[in-house]
């Protein structure tokens, strides 16, 4: 049994003949199994969707209620025959439903894990580590620069930016499915309890994250909001947002943005932030390696990112890998996190002589 | 160090001036000494200590990483101190802190929480104190952090100022095996000397102003007086303790400088209430003299912007010998006269001092001000007082080396006007070429660092302006080597010669350098390696108008004359060359000073 009989990697996605579907497919297939919510892996016109509950439910919060012929829900540790292959569905960590996807036949386990991190976030399950002989990874974040540290140090950094700004406003541009909620979550954690202002782009998806019992405190729509009353707050936005006439509401606004690109100043410079966070969604290099690792996998393949770094160090490790270049992928965050560039102002210049 | 790595983060990225000031007002309320004290120094480049190289800490970084992630990395990131924050791994790998990567450490039991950071409580934040949340309740992070072994940033200023440099990549190494990313950046950036934050001096005087409401000119008084990690001076911002003063008995006062003036601006102003007096083409000093402990004269020349000069001028610091601080201008005197400031060039290009020198450019002092005498700090009162006192104060002294810059008299507008025009008559006379200008003082202005509004004013006399003929043209450096930009020019003599009088090769725009380099190229009638000879007969070749700062005899020119800081002024196309300007005319400049318009 090779590993490409269970599961082939195409330009639309990976492919299991002998099962008979796809897993994130690109374009729209007869049957489709998914990992999570986010628009680059879940895509609307799939004759038939399996997914998890909360997955199917975001689907339909996006897309509408025909964004499949059929929909079947699975649980977390479920098992379901599906033609020759088996397969189960496991917490990814990455967002509210998402799931890595175990695909077994004959004793082979091939893991999809789609998009994951391997740290805790207080609005999902956490990761859950699947042994298996081939590891199918992102590498979003897979260069040993990125290391995203605490979120909540982050968060004491936001808080302490609204602490010695009081009279300006913190927009902090997320990704309004996982990223936005998690922030929340994070400054509810952090003890902060005042009201936090949402973009109108997060509220149908933060309704169905306090719906599915996770707790974000006192949450408001910021459109009633007057500039003045806008002074000290917190508000969050996708990160689009933050460059547009709708960011003029907003007294003086420090501009924050939550993300693992944070992490490199050129990234961060080019988008005009402010105050750059380091949160992220996404396996860093540390928790990419040792996932791998633990997973006793023999092969890896890296579906997306940037997979070279990645590959070469499965080699030294002495393990199979090969880079999938799946097109299609981690492009949602892109286009939600462009941000164009506003002028910045140099720094100072010095004192003019006579 | 931590800390103070965020403040640098957070000032990378934040534009607006005054949010610099309260961001980096915030992190002096809420960093203890010698700490901040250290960050102010490295704020305003007061911090020196033996930079590392950048190859250095590539060899650092190679001992730890792989060379083809590092190779990918570094071409991600584009910087190597970035690189190097990031990717550092410390050794030995201790567990990963806070929350991220415990989902794999324990295998299946992924509902363990992650352990927390140590990190400050955030309780302690005053969410319900509205707009005007108090900012000394915000914690202090490295204190209470205090129990991580990171550095402080007084360690690492402490420890750099005094390490030997085959110590220096093993203590590097050691710290960034403790410090955080952002910290290591920080860290990396500071001893490679390429702290560069967006922040002023001035900026960040300004933020330590503000921690005791005060002005920031009264910090830049106190400044020259004062080292890092400058406890006295929190202290006295903070109100717990008296206003630093300085020990140095010779200390240097910042320099209050002019405005230019511009049109219009008399008409604002009465007469009445300014007093004038010529401004000279020297440097502008500051000559201070007092008794240290042990009753000593100490005596110092400064610039201008504070830097110790004494060692270039020992010929002048024998006669300091009264207490007191004199604003002036250095110059060179000989037999009474005041030489061009080409004269003082040849003192200034000089690399040592020797007798030989002192005699053939005896320096000088001629005094506008006084800043301090015997009896104390004079900045506070006003010019006409103090001028009055460095009046008696020079003919106390009397010494042959230092002298009065006389006023200019003047009751009305236009009589200043007169006096600027000509110097000669309006009381400078012989020295009328070393005058640069007039500086008109306000009687009542202290004397205030920088350049406050409505105090002084520097009028320049006008240039003057010849029209001279392109006579030869040499390619010029880097942007312009393609282009002809450095222009010989002559006028004619009393043979209806050319004759070279000088060379310029600024003041011109692009698009006209252009055109003269056109022109040079379709009109070359000979080239001398880089030299181009251009056409320059009575009736084809380019006229320039030239304008310049003064003219002064020269044995080394032919046509016996030399100018000071000349430049193209326009491009005369509509002018034949026959028309240009006589050397006559630039000898009758050279004896009287009246300027004039080509
Ligand atoms: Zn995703």
């Amino acid at each position: 049994m090779r590993p490409e009989q269970i599961l082939v990697p195409t330009p639309s996605g990976l492919c299991s003949k002998a099962g008979g579907f796809h897993i994130d497919p690109t374009r729209p297939v007869d049957k489709a199994l998914i990992t999570h919510g986010h628009s680059d892996h879940a895509r609307a016109g799939h004759g038939h969707v399996l997914a998890t509950q909360e997955t199917l439910d975001i689907m339909r919060l996006r897309y509408g209620e025909k964004f499949a012929g059929s929909t079947q829900a699975i649980g977390y540790g479920e098992t379901l025959k599906l033609g020759d292959v088996t397969v189960s569905y496991h917490p990814a960590g990455h967002v509210l439903g998402s799931a890595q996807i175990a695909v077994e036949r004959k004793g082979l386990r091939i893991v999809a894990s789609g998009d994951y991190k391997d740290v805790a976030d207080p609005t999902c399950a956490p990761f859950e580590l699947v042994p298996c002989d081939v590891f199918i990874t992102e590498a979003t974040f897979g260069l040993p620069v990125f290391r995203h540290h605490d979120a909540e140090g982050e968060i004491r950094k936001l808080l302490h930016s609204v602490a010695v700004f009081p009279e300006r406003a913190h927009l902090v541009g997320a990704y309004s499915l996982g990223k936005a909620q998690r922030v929340m979550a994070l400054l509810r954690a952090a003890g902060y309890d005042k009201t936090i202002y949402l973009h109108g782009a997060m509220e149908k998806i933060t309704a169905y994250y306090q719906e599915r019992g996770i707790d974000l405190g006192p949450v408001e729509l910021v459109k009633g909001a007057k500039k003045a009353e806008l002074a000290g707050t917190i508000t969050i936005c996708p990160p689009t947002a933050m460059s547009d006439l709708w960011s003029r509401r907003f007294p003086d606004p420090v501009l924050a943005f939550a993300s693992g690109w944070m992490r490199v100043r050129a990234r961060a410079r080019q988008r005009g932030v402010t105050l750059p966070l380091v949160i992220s969604d996404h396996a860093d290099w540390d928790g990419l390696t040792k996932t791998i690792s633990a997973t006793g996998c023999s092969e890896v393949w890296v579906t997306h990112g940037e997979e070279e770094a990645l590959v070469h160090w499965a080699h030294m490790q002495g393990l199979k890998a090969k880079p999938l270049a799946i097109v299609g992928y981690g492009d949602e965050e892109e286009h939600e996190a462009e941000i164009p560039l506003p002028p910045r102002s140099g720094g100072e210049g010095g004192e003019k002589q006579e | 160090m931590n800390r103070f790595a965020e403040l640098l983060d957070r000032l990378a990225y934040e534009p607006g001036r005054n949010n610099k000031i309260k961001l980096i007002a915030a992190y002096f309320r809420e960093t203890e000494d010698p700490d901040r004290g250290y960050a102010l120094a490295a704020m305003t480049g007061a911090l020196s200590f033996r930079n590392a190289k950048a190859g250095m800490i590539r060899a650092l970084i190679a001992e730890r990483t792989d060379p083809a992630l590092f190779a990918l990395s570094y071409d991600y990131v584009g910087d190597l101190s970035e690189t190097v924050a990031l990717m550092w791994t410390p050794s030995p790998l201790p567990p990963r802190s806070g929350g991220e990567g415990s989902g794999v450490g324990g295998v299946g039991d992924s509902k363990e929480p992650p352990t927390p950071n140590p990190s400050p409580p955030l309780t302690s934040f005053v969410w319900g104190g509205g707009a005007q949340a108090d900012l000394f309740d915000i914690p202090k992070p490295e204190r209470l952090l205090r129990n991580d072994p990171s550095p402080t940033l007084a360690e690492v200023v402490e420890t750099l100022s005094t390490l030997g440099k085959a110590q220096l990549p093993a203590q590097i190494a050691r710290w960034l095996d403790v410090l955080d990313e952002t910290g290591r950046w920080a860290l990396l950036k500071l001893v490679t000397g390429s702290l560069r934050i967006g922040v002023s001096a001035r900026l960040a005087k300004t933020a330590a102003a503000a921690l005791g409401a005060k002005d920031p000119d009264e910090i830049e008084v106190l400044w020259p007086g004062l080292e890092p990690p400058y406890t006295e001076l929190f202290a006295w911002l903070e109100g717990r303790g008296d206003k630093p003063v300085s020990r140095d008995p010779a200390p240097f006062r910042p320099a209050m400088l002019a405005h230019a003036i511009e049109d219009g601006d008399l008409d604002a102003l009465d007469p009445a209430d300014f007093m004038a007096e010529w401004k000279w083409d020297g440097i502008r000093v500051q000559a201070v003299a007092g008794r240290d402990e042990h009753g000593a004269m100490v005596s110092r020349l400064y610039s201008r912007t504070g830097e110790d000069i004494s060692k270039s001028f020992p010929d002048l610091l024998p006669s300091l010998r009264r207490p007191g601080a004199i604003d002036g201008e250095l110059l060179i005197l000989r037999e009474g006269r005041v030489q061009s400031f080409n004269v003082l060039q040849q003192r200034l290009n000089r690399k040592t001092v020797t007798p030989k020198l002192i005699q053939e450019f005896p320096a000088h002092l001629r005094a506008y001000d006084l800043l301090a005498d015997e009896t104390g700090d004079l900045r506070e009162i006003g010019f006409a007082e103090r001028r009055a006192r460095l009046e008696r104060f020079v003919a106390a002294l009397d010494d042959p080396r230092i002298d009065l810059s006389p006023l200019v008299a003047f009751a009305t507008w236009d009589e200043l006007i007169a006096a600027r025009a000509n110097p000669g008559d309006g009381g400078a006379g012989d020295d009328a070429e070393a005058v640069e200008g007039v500086m008109l003082k306000r009687r009542t202005a202290p004397y205030v660092p920088g350049r406050p509004k409505g105090q002084w004013w520097k009028w320049k006399r006008d240039p003057m302006v010849v029209d001279a003929v392109l006579m030869y043209a040499q390619r010029g450096h880097g942007k312009r080597s393609s282009f002809y930009s450095d222009y010989t020019f002559g006028v004619w003599n009393g043979d209806d010669e050319l004759v070279p009088v000088g060379k310029a090769y600024f003041g011109f725009t692009d698009e006209e350098l252009t055109e003269i380099d056109r022109f040079i190229r379709r009109n070359t009638v000979a080239k001398f390696g880089p030299v181009r000879e251009v056409t320059h007969d009575a009736d084809t070749g380019l006229v320039l108008e030239v304008a310049f700062e003064g003219l002064q005899q020269s044995t080394r020119h032919k046509s016996g004359i030399a100018m000071r800081f000349p430049r193209i002024n326009r491009l005369r196309w509509d002018k034949p060359p026959r028309e240009a300007d006589r050397l006559e005319t630039l000898e009758k400049m050279l004896n009287s000073v009246i300027p004039r318009r080509g």
